[in-house]
C-alpha cells in the first residue's frame, strides 16, 4: 500500500537561501514520525513546506495519491493535512471557544465539541476567556485540541513540548497516545528525546536540509551514540 | 430664556445635534477604514471616493431610474460594495506582497481616477438630493426643532455601526476576520479561504463608505468633491481611535463629531481645526490611539 504522505527530492527556498535540499520520506496511515535534528537544518521549514506556507517548493509531496504542489494553502486542510505551529497560533481576539472551532471541519470522524472538552476539562472551564489569558500548557492543547474537530487524516506538530512543564510533557504524551489509537497518523518535530521515543514509531534524522538517517524505535538505544554526536546533546 | 455656560440653551442642543449627525459619518466611515485596515493592512484612500459613489448612486437612480431613497439604500451600498470587490480582486490584491505604502498609493490614484471623472461628468458643483417625504418636516423637542431626516441619520447610523461590530464579534465569520487580522497564514491554512475574506472585506467596507453616502445625500449635496472634503477628517478620527479597532473608530467618530460641534458654540473660530488638534494631543501621548494597541 502507498504511504499516506510520500515526500521525494523536496527542495524549499526563504527567498534566496535554498533551505531544504531534496528531503525524501514517508509517512504510513496511522504512523508516528518523528523528526529529529539540531536546530537550523530545515525541521520547521520542512513541515511548513509539506502544510504549503512555504510555496517555493519543488519537488513532489503526495498525500492520500494526492500531488499536493500545486494546491492552494487554504486547500490543504481540506484534503485532509492538520497543522499545529510551533508558536502555537492562538488568537488572542478570539475566546478559547472561539479558537477550538475556528478550523473548519475539513472530513466526518473528528471528534465532536463534548469529546474534546472531556479530554480536556481545562478548555471548558476557560471557554469564554480570551484564547491568550490560557497558560503555555492550555495552549498547546488548545492548539492540539482545534485540530482534532476537523477530521484531518494526518496531524503535523511543530515541537509540541517546548518550553512546557514535564507534567504537561506527559500529559500531551497521552493525548497523542490516545490518537494514535484512534488511528490518527502524526508527524512531528521534537527536540525532547524521551518524550519522542514514548511515542513515536519511527524517526529521521536530518541535517544540512536533507533526511540523513531513518530507523524504528526499537532501534534507538544502538544509535545513541551516532545520535549525540549529530545533534551535539 | 435657559443658558448653559452662558450659551443659550437652543444653539447649544442645535450645535449638539449637528455634532451627531457629522459624528454619524465620521463612525461610519472610520469603521469601514478600521476593518480594511486591520485585514488588509491597506490605508484605503478610496473610502471619501466610494462615499461620493454612494451618494452618486443614490441621485442617478433617482434620476434615470426612478428608484426612491429606501431601494437605493440598499443598492447603492451593494452596487459600491461589489464595485469594491472587484476592484480588490482584480488590482488591489496584487500590492499585498509589496511594501503597504503601494497599496495606498494605488487606492490615492483610484480615488483620484474616481473623483476626476465625476467632475467632468457632473461638475464640481452639488446637486441637490430632496429627503424622502416620510422623513421630511421636523418635529418640535420643546427645547430645540428637530428635522426628522438628521434624527433618521443618527439612528440608522447607530444601529449599522453596531450591527457590524456585531457582524466581527460575534458571528463565525467575525472569527474567521479576527483571526485573519492576527495570523492571515495560519488562518489560511486551517482551511479558510482568506484571499476570498480579503475580497469580501474590502466590499464590505466599500459598501459601508456608500451607505453612509446614501445617507448623507439629503443632508449635504451630492458633488464629487464630498468624499475627499469628509476624509481627511475621517482618517483623523482612525488615527484618533487607534488604527484597527473597531469600537474605537465608532466611539472616536462620534466623540469628534460632538467635539466639532461643541466647539462651534464656544469658539467658533476653532471649529475647523479641533479635531486635527485632538489628533496632535493624542498622537503625543498615546501613539497607539485612544483604543490601540501598542504596537
Amino acid at each position: 500500500m502507498a504511504p499516506l504522505l510520500q515526500v521525494s527530492n523536496l527542495n524549499a527556498w526563504y527567498g534566496e537561501s535554498h533551505v531544504l535540499h531534496g528531503v525524501d520520506m514517508t509517512v504510513g496511515e496511522g504512523e508516528t514520525i518523528t523528526i529529529l535534528g539540531r536546530n537550523g537544518v530545515g525541521k520547521t521549514t520542512t513541515l511548513r513546506t509539506i502544510v504549503g506556507i512555504i510555496r517555493e517548493r519543488k519537488g513532489e509531496i503526495r498525500f492520500g495519491g494526492r500531488d499536493m504542489l500545486g494546491v492552494p494553502l487554504h486547500k490543504t486542510a481540506h484534503a485532509g493535512i492538520g497543522f499545529v505551529p510551533e508558536e502555537r497560533g492562538i488568537f488572542s481576539t478570539l475566546t478559547v471557544e472561539e479558537n477550538l472551532t475556528l478550523p473548519p471541519v475539513v472530513a466526518e470522524g473528528g471528534m465532536s465539541l463534548a469529546e474534546i472538552y472531556e479530554l480536556f476539562p481545562n478548555l471548558k472551564e476557560r471557554r469564554s476567556s480570551p484564547g491568550t489569558k490560557l497558560s503555555g500548557g492550555e495552549q498547546q492543547m488548545l492548539a492540539i485540541a482545534r485540530i482534532l474537530r476537523t477530521g484531518v487524516r494526518l496531524l503535523i506538530l511543530d515541537e509540541p513540548t517546548e518550553g512546557l512543564a514535564p507534567v504537561i510533557v506527559q500529559r500531551i504524551g497521552e493525548v497523542l497516545k490516545k490518537l494514535k489509537e484512534r488511528g490518527m497518523t502524526v508527524l512531528l518535530v521534537e527536540q525532547n528525546f524521551r518524550f519522542a521515543s514514548r511515542i513515536a514509531d519511527r524517526f529521521y534524522l536530518m541535517d544540512h536540509g536533507r533526511m540523513v538517517a531513518d530507523f524504528p524505535v526499537r532501534e534507538l538505544p544502538d544509535r545513541m551514540t551516532m545520535l549525540h554526536k549529530v545533534l551535539g546533546v | 430664556m435657559t443658558m448653559i455656560f452662558g450659551i443659550p440653551l437652543q444653539a447649544f442642543l442645535g450645535q449638539l445635534l449637528i455634532g451627531l449627525i457629522n459624528g454619524s459619518f465620521y463612525a461610519l466611515l472610520s469603521l469601514g477604514l478600521a476593518v480594511i485596515f486591520g485585514l488588509l493592512r491597506v490605508i484605503n484612500f478610496a473610502h471619501g471616493a466610494q462615499y461620493m459613489l454612494g451618494a452618486f448612486a443614490a441621485m442617478l437612480m433617482l434620476q434615470y431610474f426612478g428608484i426612491n431613497y429606501w431601494f437605493a439604500l440598499v443598492l447603492g451600498p451593494l452596487i459600491v460594495g461589489l464595485f469594491g470587490a472587484l476592484i480588490e480582486r482584480t488590482m488591489l490584491s496584487r500590492l499585498y506582497k509589496l511594501d503597504p505604502l503601494y497599496g495606498l498609493l494605488f487606492t490615492f490614484g483610484l480615488a483620484l481616477t474616481i473623483e476626476g471623472t465625476f467632475r467632468y461628468l457632473y461638475g464640481a458643483a452639488g446637486q441637490p438630493y430632496s429627503v424622502p417625504p416620510q422623513l421630511a418636516g421636523g418635529t418640535n423637542l420643546g427645547f430645540m426643532f428637530l428635522p426628522i431626516y438628521r434624527g433618521w441619520v443618527v439612528v440608522v447610523s447607530l444601529v449599522a455601526c453596531i450591527g457590524t461590530w456585531l457582524l466581527i464579534e460575534k458571528t463565525k465569520l467575525g472569527s474567521y476576520l479576527r483571526a485573519a487580522t492576527e495570523n492571515p497564514v495560519l488562518v489560511q491554512a486551517f482551511g479558510v479561504n482568506v484571499p476570498m475574506l480579503l475580497t469580501l472585506t474590502y466590499g464590505i467596507g466599500a459598501g459601508l463608505a456608500a451607505f453612509a453616502g446614501v445617507l448623507a445625500a439629503p443632508v449635504y449635496q451630492v458633488s464629487p468633491l464630498m468624499g475627499s472634503n469628509i476624509i481627511i477628517v475621517v482618517f483623523a478620527v482612525v488615527v484618533v481611535g487607534g488604527m484597527g479597532s473597531i469600537m474605537g473608530a465608532i466611539l472616536t467618530g462620534y466623540m469628534l463629531g460632538i467635539a466639532e460641534g461643541l466647539t462651534k458654540v464656544f469658539y467658533p473660530e476653532a471649529s475647523n481645526i479641533v479635531i486635527f488638534v485632538i489628533m496632535a494631543i493624542v498622537l503625543l501621548i498615546r501613539p497607539a490611539g485612544l483604543f490601540g494597541r501598542d504596537a
